[in-house]
């Protein structure tokens, strides 16, 4: 339902955006990662026809953004960045006002404005002007502002930025219920929030998509990815080490020691190898003081460093 | 009109809002009493007339109108509603004409405010009222000129200050372009066509032309083209910024 295609955007001498190819078919929930400055939200301006690309085309449901603007700004719900809205009017006015614009009539307009009030849960403060707001209400009348028209097509810029655990949650909660009939992209700094909601995820770096694939895929390429860490007594760590590292499976061994007198032990496995059986079972019958044992599945912020540019290297580059 | 009826609804609202429609609205009308009472002279002058009172007009507007104006566009990118209102399904003309609409029927409403000055000269004497009505439609056409010309530097900066400077200097520049001053600067080594045009431009010269009771369609049809190139301008200009 969205296509984007070759897509590049230039301020100045600056490619903000240096082309980019992403198709989101519906019931599709992309995460949209990448370092500040990486051309996230410019993309996603430009997705929704705020920014005009310099190159390349979009589609939304068919629709051309650039020759048919508003068939597909019909088809889109929009949260841009902090989630900006009229301040002196009350959520209900603001979405009554956005009910008006897309075209709801009578009954209808009230309708939508219900629906949208009742999923993001606004009823406490309908009548207080939003700029009184918290942050978290703010955020969720942007939210429900997006959603108001029940659009096929879903962007969200960081919709979960600033809010409590529990607001999280509920609006995590709301965007899983609505994925299967949408095609929906979120972006986010959150790296849970991908493994929490995404059915696949996009790194992109310097305006370039530099990772595409299922959170799981991605965090296959991850060192952690099926390293098991143990924790045992120090006494019996210098032993452990060297019994773990003579394991075929294992690639290489870190130690940490605790506060509290053991020692964490992490082995890392040859090609991505599954550890954690090997290494249960040398514990056994080595009979260590094993206090804890697990795998783990891998670590996305490691992927994430290891394949994007810190902006300190980025400056430089820019510079030279 | 589905599409701008929204967008004029919500503007004009949002003038009522906070405390900036009853900050302007008084301001304006002291300052048209006090202009038209103290400094023109009503009384003294004894005539039956709101002459003195329109004279003013231009030179009030000049600096209230940009004082409307500055907000329009500049406040839209300060607080980020702008990336909202582009992205939803209106085309930007239609934003850009109800938002211009609803700060023009604001000024509408203070120019309408001013009527117990109408009410004193035809309790005093009796003036020609089709004189008076013919003003206040000179008036409002006028500051529908400085408006539109304000609302198009606003969409040029995000920062109101410059918005407000800069129109203030355009709108005085359109004022006074057909006074001897101006005139005779150009006089001096511009062909007589150009300085015909440009001392044509001059806000004051149709504004006292429509408000001395004569209605001529070249004066509305001035002011009205003035108002539609500046709106057009207004729309380049954000669109080029996207």
């Amino acid at each position: 339902m969205i296509q984007i295609e070759g897509l590049t955007k230039k301020f100045g001498p600056i490619a903000a955006v240096a082309g980019i190819d992403l198709k989101v078919a519906k019931g599709e929930v992309l995460g949209f990662l990448g370092p500040n400055g990486a051309g996230k939200s410019t993309t996603m301006k430009m997705v929704t026809g705020y920014l005009t690309p310099t190159t390349g085309r979009v589609r939304i449901c068919g629709h051309d953004i650039e020759s048919d603007l508003l068939a597909a700004q019909r088809e889109i719900g929009y949260l841009p960045e902090g989630a900006p809205a009229y301040g002196d009017m009350t959520p209900r006015q603001f979405l009554k006002f956005i009910a008006d614009v897309r075209g709801f009539r009578g009954e209808q307009a009230k309708l939508a404005v219900a629906t949208a009030i009742a999923k993001t849960e606004l009823d406490p403060v309908l009548e207080q002007p939003i700029d009184t707001l918290s942050k978290g209400f703010k955020r969720r009348v942007g939210l429900a502002q997006a959603i108001l028209h029940d659009p096929p097509v879903l962007i969200m810029d960081e919709p979960t930025d600033g809010l409590d655990p529990n607001q999280k949650h509920s609006v995590r909660a709301l965007i899983r219920a609505m994925a299967p009939q949408k095609a929906i992209i979120v972006s986010t700094h959150l790296l849970e929030e991908v493994e929490a909601i995404c059915t696949r995820a996009v790194i992109i770096d310097r305006g370039r998509v530099v990772a595409d694939g299922t959170p799981a895929q991605l965090l296959a390429r991850s060192r952690h990815h099926n390293a098991v860490t143990l924790a045992l007594p120090i006494a019996q760590a210098d032993i452990a080490r060297a019994k773990l590292k003579s394991l075929n499976s294992v690639g290489s061994v870190e130690q940490i020691k605790r506060q509290d007198g053991t020692a964490e032990l992490t082995a890392f496995p040859k090609n991505g190898a599954l550890l954690i059986e090997d290494v249960s079972a040398l514990a056994v019958a080595e009979k260590w003081d094993v206090r804890e044992l697990y795998a783990e599945a891998g670590r996305l912020d490691e992927v994430f460093r290891a394949i994007t540019t810190h902006d300190a290297a980025r400056a430089r580059e820019r510079s030279a | 009109m589905n599409y701008i009826w929204p967008i004029f609804r919500r503007e004009f609202a949002a003038y009522f809002a906070t405390p900036l429609a009853y900050v302007f609205i008084v301001i304006f009308l002291f300052a048209m009493g006090a202009f038209t009472f103290y400094i023109g002279n009503f009384y003294e002058n004894g005539v039956a007339d709101l002459s003195v009172f329109f004279g003013y007009h231009p030179w009030l507007y000049l600096f209230l109108v940009p004082a409307i104006a500055m907000r329009l566009w500049a406040e839209e990118r300060r607080s980020g509603t702008m990336e909202l209102l582009l992205t939803l399904p209106v085309p930007l003309w239609a934003t850009v004409l109800g938002k211009y609409l609803a700060a023009w029927a604001f000024t509408g409403v203070a120019l309408a405010l001013t009527f117990p000055i109408w009410l004193t000269v035809n309790f005093l004497g009796a003036p020609d009222n089709g004189v008076i009505l013919a003003g206040y439609i000179g008036s409002f056409l006028m500051a529908g000129g400085y408006l539109a010309i304000g609302a198009c530097i606003s969409a040029a900066t995000d920062n109101q200050v410059i918005a407000f400077v800069v129109s203030v200097v355009v709108c005085f520049l359109f004022t006074i372009s057909g006074a001897p001053l101006v005139i005779e600067f150009f006089r001096a080594w511009a062909p007589l066509t150009l300085v015909t045009a440009i001392s044509s431009f001059s806000f004051l010269t149709h504004f006292m032309a429509i408000s001395s009771g004569v209605i001529d369609l070249r004066d509305v049809i001035f002011f009205f083209s003035l108002i539609a190139l500046f709106l057009s301008a207004n729309v380049v200009l954000i669109d080029l910024r996207r």
